[in-house]
């Protein structure tokens, strides 16, 4: 959920572009982390581990932890809390380490 | 290989102040971090400081980070953002600085360096810890008041500290229900006044609790707590479920050290501080000679204390370059004194003894 009206921060601008979460359509702010836009969209789960298939989400915000890791039009472990998104840009939950598109 | 005077690492409030304290001297500065924005933690805090004046109390972090931003960008200082700094060697009698910068590996020679890289949120475990919903609670004062977006609806704040506290008072007022805060100690961690304004919007605080565990498959549904004897054992039959979708860890901060481990810094280990500290002197020189810290990574307390550090390391690292003589005497003496009003009454007394530890340690450090 976003936070528009806010006691003491003005109000927020309002989503002016589109994501694309496993194929479908997410409003989302430019600029902001893909992570913000899913967790506006009430997305949790960003992707799930290797070998036993448990879910992950984001955690620490700050780019250090790699458990929001995602595939982000084709490129595996791009970390979503520090990369911001861009109109278009196609989203997916990652299993496992990833796989790149031409290795 | 470009080169600069000073070379600052990190532009949280420490960073930028010792830049500005150390471009109104005369010296060439120059702040890398890894950040896309400048500004470290302040722009995700919106209360009212506390102190004097002097302090900006009544102002909120975020003014304040605007305020540093227009100054050092007045003062021509030159900042570098998006470059994680990896490495720290000497060379050629100065220092050099690596780091990235869209994906390339670049370096800087300094003759001074002011590490000012702030600390990172401590990670607790408990069984469904890694359970999307579980998330540091500066992650979630992030999207709150940077992103603007709710990390969740029913949100349980694990640690009273001041973090745990003003976290859960701005989750309330971006308008999320906070079920509950759970501090594993007898007593709160953090300022009375912050505990009294959670209370007083309904949320319970749990002292002696601890998460036991967070429950649900894909996801946090709930979570159980349960109460502590004074040995901070679980006692028998005294647990309870709380619904819940999102957990907030505030347990401490650990200094972001790397840095200075690898220039070879000399360290004490004060637990009130957050652990390993690098050994600083009363210039925030460290026992590399020419290397300073502030801020966060010499103890974690509060922005208005790592202004003051920044200013000090700032103006005693222009100093020692020749520059600004006479003026650097005062100035230090009066961020000094500025600094030790800050560090009393109940919270702050504890935070100057530990701190005079620190400073004590500098005195037996080897050079
Ligand atoms: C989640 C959280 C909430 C807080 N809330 C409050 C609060 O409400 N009130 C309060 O007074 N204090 C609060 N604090 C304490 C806060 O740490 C201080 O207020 C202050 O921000 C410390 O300043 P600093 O400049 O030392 O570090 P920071 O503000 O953390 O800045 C450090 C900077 O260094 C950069 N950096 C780190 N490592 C590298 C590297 N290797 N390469 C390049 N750049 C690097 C980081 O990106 C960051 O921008 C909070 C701290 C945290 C972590
Ligand atoms: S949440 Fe930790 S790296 Fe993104």
């Amino acid at each position: 959920m976003r936070v528009v009206k806010h006691p003491i921060l003005p109000d927020d601008a309002a989503p002016d572009c589109i994501i694309y979460h496993d194929g479908q359509p997410v409003p989302a702010k430019s600029g902001e982390p893909i992570a913000a836009a899913l967790l506006a969209a009430g997305v949790r789960v960003f992707r799930e581990t290797a070998k036993k298939r448990n879910p992950r989400g984001i955690y620490c915000g700050i780019g250090r932890c790699t458990d929001c890791v995602m595939v982000v039009d084709g490129e595996p472990n791009v970390r979503t809390c520090v990369t911001p998104v861009r109109q278009g840009m196609e989203v997916r939950t990652q299993k496992g380490l990833g796989e790149w598109k031409n290795s | 290989m470009k080169k600069t005077q000073i070379l600052i690492v990190g532009a949280g409030p420490a960073g930028l102040c010792a830049a500005i304290e150390a471009a109104r001297a005369g010296a060439k500065a120059f702040i890398i971090d890894e950040n896309s924005k400048p500004g470290g933690q302040l722009f995700k805090q919106i209360h009212k400081f506390f102190g004097s004046y002097e302090h900006r109390a009544g102002v909120r972090g975020y003014a304040i980070g605007t305020d540093l931003l227009r100054e050092t960008e007045e003062l021509g200082v030159e900042v570098i953002l998006n470059a994680p700094v990896y490495g720290l060697f000497r060379h050629d009698g100065g220092m050099m600085v690596s780091y990235m910068k869209d994906g390339r590996e670049k370096a800087i020679l300094a003759e001074k360096i002011i590490l000012a890289t702030g600390a990172a949120e401590n990670a607790l475990a408990f069984p469904g810890g890694t359970l999307p919903g579980v998330m540091g609670a500066g992650c979630a004062q992030t999207m709150i008041n940077v992103n603007r977006v709710l990390p969740g609806g029913k949100i349980i704040m694990i640690g009273s500290g001041n973090v745990g506290l003003i976290v859960a008072y701005q989750l309330l007022q971006a308008g999320a229900e906070v079920s509950a805060l759970i501090e594993a100690a007898p007593f709160i961690g953090g300022y009375g006044v912050h505990a009294s304004k959670i209370r007083r919007a309904g949320t319970p605080i749990f002292v002696s609790h601890t998460i036991e565990r967070a429950l649900g498959k894909t996801r946090v549904d709930a979570v159980e707590i349960v109460r502590l004897d004074e040995s901070f054992q679980p006692v028998p039959g005294a647990r309870r479920v709380i619904e819940a979708d999102t957990v907030c860890l505030a347990v401490g901060l650990s200094p972001l050290t790397e840095l200075a481990w690898m220039a070879g810094c000399d360290f004490t280990w004060i637990p009130q501080l957050g652990g390993h500290i690098p050994i600083h002197n009363e210039n925030m020189e460290t026992t590399i000679p020419g290397l300073y810290a502030a801020g966060d990574i010499t103890g974690s307390e509060e922005a208005s204390t790592a202004m003051e550090e920044g200013r000090l390391a700032g103006i005693a690292a222009a100093e020692a370059l020749g520059l600004t003589a006479e003026r650097a005497k005062d100035i230090k003496l009066e961020v000094w004194a500025r600094m030790n009003a800050l560090r009393t009454g109940p919270f702050g007394q504890k935070r100057f003894e530990a701190k005079a530890q620190l400073l004590e340690s500098a005195k037996g450090a080897a050079r």
